[in-house]
């Protein structure tokens, strides 16, 4: 039994979705803002299908451990990812807190398993910051789209086609999680 | 919005090479069944029909190769419908050979690609050349209306004829490209003639459609012609009107009183200004309550290819997407039902009773909505069985051999996939069984079977699977011959002694064949174990039962539906995983003395004679908290398509279950040993086990040396 309750977005939102959409000069852009330990993230709402709330995943096998499984949306199958097991911050210890980011990303939906939604921001595209140089660490360059600053936080902006495309994302194979062990070993 | 003439023409076009799809299969049906002992008019007349849909719409399109080559097709059929050419077996092989012209050509034209040059030479000779035989009667190249009447029917009476006729066009008549000008046109040609057009229904302005025709005509013909010839007229709009005629010649003239007597009863001469009889939009269809008429124009019924028409009929065209979100949206159904019930059910009995009565009727007719949509995918496998009778004809041509094929069970129903997919395996298995199977005429002569042999397709349903049979009345599997040669072709090991029915079904391991010589038709090797192999994917299984001297059948028993699965629920940890029920062929619980270990790679047990291989699934799923242990757990003993055997070292069977396939593909990738996935009863997705892929994984950890795979204990995560 499906115990997730679905969070839909403020109707005002989605009023602007349309407009900003459809205007001549989308200057502005919107992101869901969201917590993974004390980093937030965003990303743009309109890769945003559903908020929904943590529902038990079935596991997948040999799959590397930010891949938490998959869950039935409604009768299609969708895959979750972990995004602090992503960032390397190891597997997260789910509650009924957590909630899951479905995105559509192109043809595909996937969820994303984060701590909690924060908050609609509504950003200028001139004030987008590209993101540091810095050395790749445990956040890859290549998932950012860019940082800004809401409120004196600073919001990491995700770009969602490039979070599960690239390295390991498009075709996770048993080979690519067993190097580590044999590092190990 | 550049572009949207072009878009609406290849949607245009789409319809039409999908309709020549189904009218060249009414052809090659009909002209199938046809031969000199079993002439039918109506089969003639709906073949000729077909080939003229496909010449008009083609002409429309602008193709101008099949247009010139299916107007001599046309003119062939049309001679042979009005019995200037007699049916004779050459003419059938000919006309079939022109159908398949006619197919390659569509294919070209749907591609865009030019026709090859020479690709309708030999037919269209062969066509030109039964025409010239007929030319001295009748020169004229126009087949369809403007033809003169056949000499049989011009025989009858010189004198002059009237009729009246009342011609009423549903309103829809112009939206299947007919023009009733042409039509009152080709009457004029017929004799005299007086037009009265009634616009007596026309409604106001306001009311109007631009595209409806409401007018009605009637028509006073006076000629040298019978009514015959004025029903070919309207031949292509017979389903979009109602025409009426009536002879008014007057019984002075002689001759035809029959006819007349039996319209004046039904239709008795109405002066034009009554003829508003009719409501506009309730004109009875030309298949209803129409008033008895001369079967001369009526169209067989099940050939629906009158002039591209198919409006009024009892089918409609459905995009398959549409179907497939219905048929997907009721599985969700199905499955959000069985949730909701799994929840009522620790509801303390006498409580909420109305909620679990109405929950029960709910459910009922959850399973009646599944499998009423689950019907709209179903076809009569008829539309295989049909193409065999060419089959059968061919391979018996090259291999000397007098073959009848008898069929039974055509309109039993599977699903749309199944039955395209079983084309290729029964076209194998036909041509095996006529080539290997049956003997020679002669030689069946000489043991006192009829020369000709039978072949047997048989299709039916049993307990939720459908049923196909291929039974020949041949030789039988030759045993010690089959055994040799896999002996000698190192399938099996000299000297083992093997039951008939292992024996007989040596003949699906690959690379297996009995014929020394290769022949085009079969004994490449490629053979029965591609089938077993096609019919696996399925979800099916084959048999064979032979008896020597009298004959071989292979049965093949496949799902219904590839939509759903039968599989074992099992456990392994904390995760429950489905096993299509066609793997399994037991589950025991070994004793630790029946364990053995193989060079501390691999543990066997001893299973039914055998020694089979376990497969941890715990270890190659890397799942935590299983019991991993076959004497505490279980062992499910599957069997892969190509016949290999596994122990599965399991945790628990929980119990058996049909369940709707799910793509893991669709948003994720695909996953070694997993085949699709499912939703179970308590909402949560369950992996489909696909035994191949563990056994291929099993296989690859023991070529690596390790005896298990590592632990799953810390992967990426530091």
């Amino acid at each position: 039994m499906e115990t997730g309750t679905s969070v839909a977005l403020p109707n005002a939102t989605r009023g602007q979705i349309g407009s900003i959409a459809s205007g001549p000069i989308a200057a502005q852009e919107q992101y869901v803002t969201f917590t993974v330990g004390t980093e937030e993230y965003g990303v743009n709402i309109l890769s945003v299908r559903e908020i929904r709330g943590w529902t038990p995943e079935t596991k997948l096998p040999n799959m590397p451990d930010f891949v938490r499984g998959v869950v039935n949306l409604r009768g299609i199958i969708i895959p979750i990812f972990d995004l602090r097991a992503r960032f390397g911050g190891g597997s997260t210890e789910v509650t009924r807190r957590h909630v899951v980011v479905v995105l559509q990303v192109g043809d595909r939906t996937r969820g994303i398993l984060v701590d909690a939604i924060s908050d609609i921001l509504t950003v200028a595209r001139d004030d987008v910051k590209p993101p540091p140089d810095v050395d790749s660490g445990l956040i890859d360059q290549q998932y950012l789209s860019g940082l800004v600053t809401a409120e004196n936080r600073m919001v990491t902006l995700l770009d969602v086609t490039r979070l599960f495309a690239g390295e390991a994302g498009e075709e996770l194979s048993s080979s690519s999680i067993q190097i580590p062990h044999q590092a190990q070993a | 919005m550049t572009g949207g003439y072009s878009d609406d023409l290849s949607r245009f076009k789409q319809t039409y090479f999908d309709e020549c799809g189904e009218l060249l299969a009414v052809a090659e049906a009909g002209l199938l069944r046809l031969s000199p002992q079993n002439i039918d008019l109506d089969e003639i007349n709906a073949v000729f029909r077909a080939v003229h849909s496909i010449k008009g719409g083609g002409g429309t399109f602008g193709f101008s190769d099949l247009v010139a080559f299916t107007h001599e097709f046309e003119a062939v059929m049309d001679r042979l419908r009005s019995q200037q050419i007699g049916v004779t077996i050459e003419l059938v092989d000919v006309l079939i050979r022109a159908n398949d012209v006619m197919a390659q050509l569509l294919t070209c034209a749907r591609d865009n690609r030019a026709t090859p040059p020479g690709l309708t030479d030999a037919a269209a000779a062969d066509l030109k050349r039964f025409l010239a035989a007929v030319a001295k009667k009748a020169e004229k190249d126009e087949p369809v209306a403007e033809d003169a009447p056949p000499p049989q029917r011009a025989v009858r009476r010189e004198s002059l004829r009237s009729f009246v006729i009342y011609f009423r066009p549903k309103q829809d008549l112009l939206l299947s490209g007919n023009e009733p000008a042409f039509l009152l046109r080709a009457l004029r040609r017929l004799g005299e003639t007086e037009i009265v057009c009634d616009a007596g229904l026309v409604p106001s302005l306001y009311d109007m459609e631009g595209e409806s025709l409401y007018l009605y005509w009637q028509v006073s013909l006076t000629g040298a012609t019978d009514e015959a010839a004025i029903r070919d007229v309207f031949e292509f709009v017979v389903d979009d009107c109602q025409v009426d005629i009536v002879e008014t010649t007057g019984p002075a003239d002689g001759g035809e009183d029959e006819a007349f007597g039996l319209f004046s009863e039904n239709m008795p001469y109405v002066p034009p200004g009554q003829l508003t009889v009719y409501d506009g939009c309730a004109i009875p269809g030309a298949g209803g309550e129409q008033p008895a008429a001369p079967s001369a124009a009526r169209p067989a019924g099940e050939a629906g290819g009158s002039g591209g028409s198919g409006l009024g009929g009892h089918t409609i065209r459905v995009d398959l997407d549409k179907v497939d979100r219905l048929v997907n949206l009721v599985g969700e159904m199905v499955i959000t039902q069985a949730m909701i019930s799994e929840q009522l059910r620790d509801v303390p009995p006498g409580t909420l009773q109305q909620l679990v009565e109405g929950l029960e009727e709910l459910s009922r007719h959850t399973r009646e909505l599944q499998e009423s949509v689950m019907a709209i995918r179903a076809q009569q496998v008829r539309s295989v069985f049909s193409r065999m009778p060419r089959l059968v004809r061919e391979v018996a041509a090259q291999t000397g051999k007098e073959v009848q094929l008898a069929t039974s069970g055509e309109t039993t129903e599977v699903d749309k996939t199944v039955v395209e997919n079983l084309v290729d395996p029964l076209t194998h298995m036909i041509r095996n069984s006529i080539d290997h199977g049956l003997e020679s005429p002669d030689e069946r002569e000489r043991i006192g079977k009829p020369r000709s042999g039978t072949v047997h397709l048989s299709a039916r349903h049993r307990s939720g699977r459908i049923v196909i049979e291929v039974e020949d009345d041949g030789r039988g599997i030759n045993r010690p011959r089959v055994l040799e040669k896999a002996v000698e072709r190192g399938l099996v090991a000299a000297g083992v002694s093997m039951s008939d029915e292992e024996i007989d079904n040596l003949i699906f391991l690959p690379g297996f064949s009995t014929v020394d010589t290769v022949s085009a038709i079969s004994g490449r090797g490629v053979g029965m174990d591609v089938v077993r192999r096609n019919i696996a994917s399925l979800g099916g299984r084959i048999g064979v039962h032979s008896t020597p001297g009298e004959g071989t059948r292979f049965v093949l028993s496949l799902p219904l539906t590839l939509a759903v699965l039968d599989g074992m629920v099992i456990s392994v940890g904390e995760q429950r995983f489905v096993l299509p029920l066609t793997n399994i062929i037991e589950s025991l619980r070994p004793k630790s003395a029946d364990l053995q270990s193989v060079a501390n790679q691999y543990d066997v047990i001893m299973a039914r004679g055998e020694y089979v291989r376990l497969v941890y699934v715990d270890r190659l799923f890397r799942i935590d908290k299983a019991i991993g242990d076959p004497t505490r757990g279980l062992v499910v003993l599957v069997e892969t398509e190509e016949g290999g055997r596994l122990g599965l070292v399991v945790d628990e069977v929980l119990g058996q279950q049909q369940v709707v396939i799910k793509s893991l593909e669709s948003n994720f990738q695909r996953l070694d040993g997993v085949s699709a996935a499912t939703i179970l009863g308590d909402g949560r997705v369950a992996l489909i086990l696909d035994v191949a892929g563990l056994q291929t994984m099993s296989r690859q950890t023991i070529n690596r040396g390790a005896r298990r795979p590592p632990p799953p204990a810390a992967a990426l995560a530091c």
